[in-house]
């Protein structure tokens, strides 16, 4: 008994008091803020704001992995992929609801989460190791589905056309509003999830194993579990935003699903808005997500200077890869982290 | 591989010829830990037994030889390629503790100066390697100091992204320039040639032979000269060869660009025996990360080994996985080797 207060009392002493009210409070109005969105915008930015919000999600589990835990995953996509595949997989065999496809979803991506991490740490893959481990299980997630009738190898699936639009399906007209505030309502949940988290003891325990894993390991946190809790709990996040990408876009494959390009898709947003920083991925997200348009419609109707760039692709890219490179460089705690840094010195 | 690791302890047991620095092939592991000492010669042997057994598999599963010796001249020959790409690698790993996602991408680049002097100005596939190596060299040395210099001591993953931001650009340009459309190079007088019951074409035979001439030049340079002695002193420590007076930033700048020099005279060598597309080098890169680690960062020697041992897995895997992507059975060796043997085949535990 007195043990436990004691415990209490420590630790209050050690953390400062946490501005967790006030970042749920700042996700509900923001939440309100958005409803009307899709009502306003026009059908094309309503695309991209969708995108974003699919970034945003990938990048909010990757950061709870990768900021807050401090393991650098290189192979996110075998999260995503695990999320598209297990929902369509059961949609198109099975006829079973997305929603409950997404759930499945994340339960798959999770274990293999589990599973992976579990193989990664017992043998003390560290830093460079650890990366080039996670990347290769996605590899391996992508060679094989190519090669399954399983999974209609390298093929993948098309969502089955419904007659009528439903929720349960997740199916609606073309650019309808529905697709925008489930994309908004399941980012609300996973941002609300991942400020929950870091409130939580797992969460806490999380960033101490990052900060000093000795340190924590002697006042006895459980190291290990702490770590597999995480990575499950990242892998699920992005599973999620798998599953609802293929709902969006109709259709999955194994390169749009496990490639590497998609593990980048979910590092880039958070390392642009903030590793280990609860508003960062959202914010990469949301300088991520219109590049593709803007240079797209740049490239359409180049000025003068860029007429010779008309019609080739890949300026898109490079505005990402020239980004990456300068926040890397010159903001390493990104957009969001240099804000808060800003606001606090003064 | 944290800095305070990278001095170790130079009693460990006979060092592996060709290693950079005492400590390069370190293991990531705890050195708590503590392992049976085997002799030195025991992981090279069972690699070889792997192979024996990996081959007789092979053979049963096809039921001819000709198949069999096919895959493993094959193999070789690859794996010459694949080693002279992973010393690029093993070398910037080893010195600068860099984690190069862009070294695939100097592939690329080299890949599209062999195109455009054979196809624009009819030059002999070989000989690009006068333009595509300095050039090479010169852009790496560009890119270390005003680039990467700036990254130097912070954290992994900074570097890590930098390299994938200059993979990422180096791949859209060449698309922005060159286009989708996939090109090839043709050595002319590429004609069949018979080896040990196999057959293969002068192009392999030359480019196996090319990347094993460059490897030991990279070997007599590393060995026997002042720049390759100071290279092999910042890769063991970096503060102490500061402190004999060694230019370390001058060093860093020279590593890079030869290892990706490394790459440039890869991509010329293997320009006629690919399809060329501005994300051909991304398969020369994911092999490389497979070759250096199985060979021990750092491991300039066990690279070329570690090259040719996956050549072969990528050729008997194709037999042995019928139906599965070679790549399959070179991931599968990846997770084992990271897993059991994260130092390498060739490096000691500490």
């Amino acid at each position: 008994m007195s043990a436990a207060t004691q415990e209490r009392s420590t630790e209050e002493a050690v953390l400062p008091r946490p501005a967790w009210g006030r970042h749920l409070i700042v996700l509900a109005v923001l939440t309100v803020l958005l409803i009307p969105l899709p009502l306003i915008l026009p059908p094309a930015t309503q695309a991209v704001a969708v995108r974003v919000l699919i970034f945003a999600i990938m990048a909010v589990g990757w950061n709870i992995m990768s900021g807050f835990g401090g393991m650098f995953s290189f192979g996110h996509a075998a999260y995503f992929g695990l999320g598209a595949y297990t929902s369509v997989w059961l949609l198109v065999n099975h006829g079973v609801s997305p929603w409950i496809g997404m759930v499945a979803g994340m339960v798959v991506a999770a274990l293999f989460g589990v599973a992976v991490g579990f193989l990664a740490l017992r043998y003390r893959l560290k830093g460079a190791y650890f990366a080039l481990s996670t990347f290769a299980f996605a590899e391996m997630l992508r060679l094989l589905a190519i090669n399954s009738d399983f999974v209609n190898r390298a093929v993948g699936y098309n969502v089955p056309l419904r007659r009528e639009f439903s929720l349960a399906f997740m199916q609606f007209a073309p650019g309808a509003p529905e697709y925008f505030w489930m994309a908004l309502g399941l980012t609300v949940v996973a941002i609300a999830v991942s400020i929950l988290f870091l409130r939580s003891k797992l969460g806490r325990f999380t960033v101490a194993v990052r900060d000093d894993e000795e340190a924590a390991a002697a006042v006895g946190v459980p190291v290990m579990r702490t770590k597999i809790l995480t990575i499950a709990l990242s892998a699920a996040i992005t599973s999620v935003a798998g599953a609802f990408y293929t709902q969006y876009y109709f259709f999955i494959d194994p390169e749009g699903a496990f490639g590497p390009s998609v593990s980048i898709q979910a590092i880039l947003p958070a390392v642009i808005g903030g590793v280990g920083t609860i508003w960062g991925p959202a914010i990469g997200a949301l300088v991520l997500g219109p590049l593709n348009d803007i240079t797209a419609t740049l490239l359409r109707n180049p000025p003068a200077a860029l007429s010779f760039l008309q019609g080739r692709a890949g300026l898109d890219v490079i505005v990402y890869a020239l980004l990456l490179i300068l926040i890397v460089l010159l903001l390493p705690q990104g957009v969001y982290g240099a804000i808060r840094e800003r606001v606090r010195r003064r | 591989m944290s800095l305070p690791e990278r001095s170790g302890p130079p009693d460990a047991g006979p060092a592996p010829v060709g290693e950079l620095g005492d400590s390069t092939a370190e293991s990531p592991r705890s050195p708590v830990r503590t392992t049976r000492r085997r002799p030195s010669w025991a992981l090279p042997a069972i690699a070889v037994g792997v192979v024996v057994v990996a081959v007789l598999l092979a053979y049963l599963r096809s039921g001819s030889t000709d198949v069999v010796s096919q895959a493993v001249v094959t193999g070789i020959l690859v794996g010459g390629v694949y080693g002279l790409v992973a010393m690029g690698l093993t070398l910037i790993f080893g010195v600068l503790d860099i984690v190069n996602f862009a070294h695939g991408a100097f592939l690329t680049v080299a890949l599209y100066i062999t195109v455009v002097m054979v196809n624009r100005f009819g030059v002999y596939p070989m000989l690009a390697l006068v333009v595509a190596v300095p050039v090479m060299f010169l852009l790496g040395a560009a890119i270390q100091r005003f680039v990467l210099a700036g990254a130097i001591g912070k954290p992994l993953e900074n570097q890590l992204l930098i390299t994938l931001g200059l993979a990422l650009l180096i791949d859209n340009l060449l698309l922005l320039f060159f286009g989708p459309n996939p090109q090839s190079v043709k050595l002319p007088g590429d004609t069949a040639v018979p080896i040990f019951g196999a057959v293969t074409t002068v192009s392999r035979l030359l480019a196996f032979g090319v990347a094993l001439v460059l490897a030991a030049l990279l070997y007599v340079l590393l060995r026997r000269t002042r720049l390759g002695t100071a290279i092999r002193a910042v890769a063991a420590n970096d503060s102490g060869a500061q402190l004999v007076g060694i230019d370390t930033r001058r060093i860093y700048m020279t590593t890079f660009a030869i290892g990706t020099a490394c790459a440039g005279a890869a991509g010329v060598l293997v320009a006629p025996l690919v399809t060329i597309e501005p994300t051909t080098g991304e398969l020369f890169n994911i092999i490389a990360f497979v070759v250096v680690v199985l060979g021990g960062m750092g491991n300039v020697v066990g690279a070329l080994v570690g090259g040719v041992l996956i050549g072969l897995t990528e050729q008997l895997g194709a037999l042995l996985l019928p139906g599965q992507s070679p790549l399959l059975a070179i991931f599968l060796v990846f997770v084992l080797v990271l897993l059991f043997r994260p130092q390498g085949l060739f490096g000691r535990t500490s």
